[in-house]
């Protein structure tokens, strides 16, 4: 899915609920991907002038879940470290976006190179 | 423009929001709010989020921003019906809602808001009584 504008979100999240539902996972773990979703998709638009969603079922073992991957071709992140920190935000935000989004989820992992573009993938299973 | 639409109530400000708020909407219905709070006076602000699914980030400044414009208008801001998924949510998310009252339904919203009110006017009272005679209450 492309996101390039605002009006991108709100159908994104109703997507991403879509899958979360016809998963059957439970309502709190929706709510985390969901909000999770919503933060990172905030961010490409705000720091990566939108860029491209992938929703992917994935399985492990006898789990499954919903893995989410957000490339964008911004600016990049120079210190993921510090990026990843409870309240430091380059933007006006105020910095839990990344972090807070880690906490939200059972995985998560981001690339960045600068000039090039981030990547964030996050994963969410079912029952975790 | 779609907005949020705001029902007065007696001195309260009543505020459903229906739908999952993209971000220009939310941001008019801040604005539209801190200026009704000025036309009407109003003493309180009650916004039921019952039927709000997620709150992230950015959701969550705004209605801190409410609770803070509103507060230096003189007015409290109550937010009712939030969804348990929400909450845990919220918490884990790390977003505090600092300012922000909060009650489990409207009813109990308004009874908040009524309590923080009258609580107020008997302190104007009071203090105007004091000034009559100088037997204050304290």
């Amino acid at each position: 899915m492309t996101i390039v504008k605002e009006q991108d979100v709100v159908p994104f999240r109703n997507r991403v609920k879509e899958y979360a539902v016809k998963m059957g996972m439970s309502l709190v773990n929706q709510t985390k991907l969901i909000t999770a979703a919503s933060e990172l998709v905030r961010n490409l638009l705000k720091y990566g002038k939108g860029g491209n969603v992938k929703i992917e079922v994935i399985n492990q073992g006898r789990d499954n879940g919903i893995r989410l991957t957000f490339v964008d071709q911004g600016p990049g992140i120079e210190n993921i470290e510090l990026a990843m920190k409870d309240g430091y935000s380059t933007g006006k935000s105020m910095g839990l976006g990344l972090p807070g989004t880690k906490r939200l989820v059972s995985e998560f992992n981001i690339q960045s190179s600068v000039g090039k573009g981030t990547t964030v993938t996050i994963i969410k299973w079912k029952n975790g | 423009m779609e907005r949020i639409p705001i029902l007065r109530m007696g001195h309260f400000l009543l505020v459903t929001i229906q739908v999952d708020l993209y971000d220009q909407l939310a941001e008019n219905l801040e604005s539209d709010l801190v200026h009704m709070v000025k036309k009407t006076q109003a003493k309180g602000v009650l916004i039921d989020v019952s039927a709000v699914s997620i709150i992230d980030s950015f959701m969550g400044r705004i209605l801190g921003n409410i609770a803070n414009m509103s507060k230096i208008m003189d007015a409290e801001t109550v937010v009712v019906g939030m969804q348990p998924a929400v909450a845990i949510t919220l918490v884990e998310l790390g977003l505090p809602l600092k300012g922000v009252y909060s009650a489990l339904n409207v009813e109990r919203g308004m009874q908040l808001l009524h309590s923080k009110i009258i609580f107020d006017q008997e302190e104007e009272e009071a203090e105007a009584e004091g000034d009559d005679d100088d037997h204050s209450i304290e």
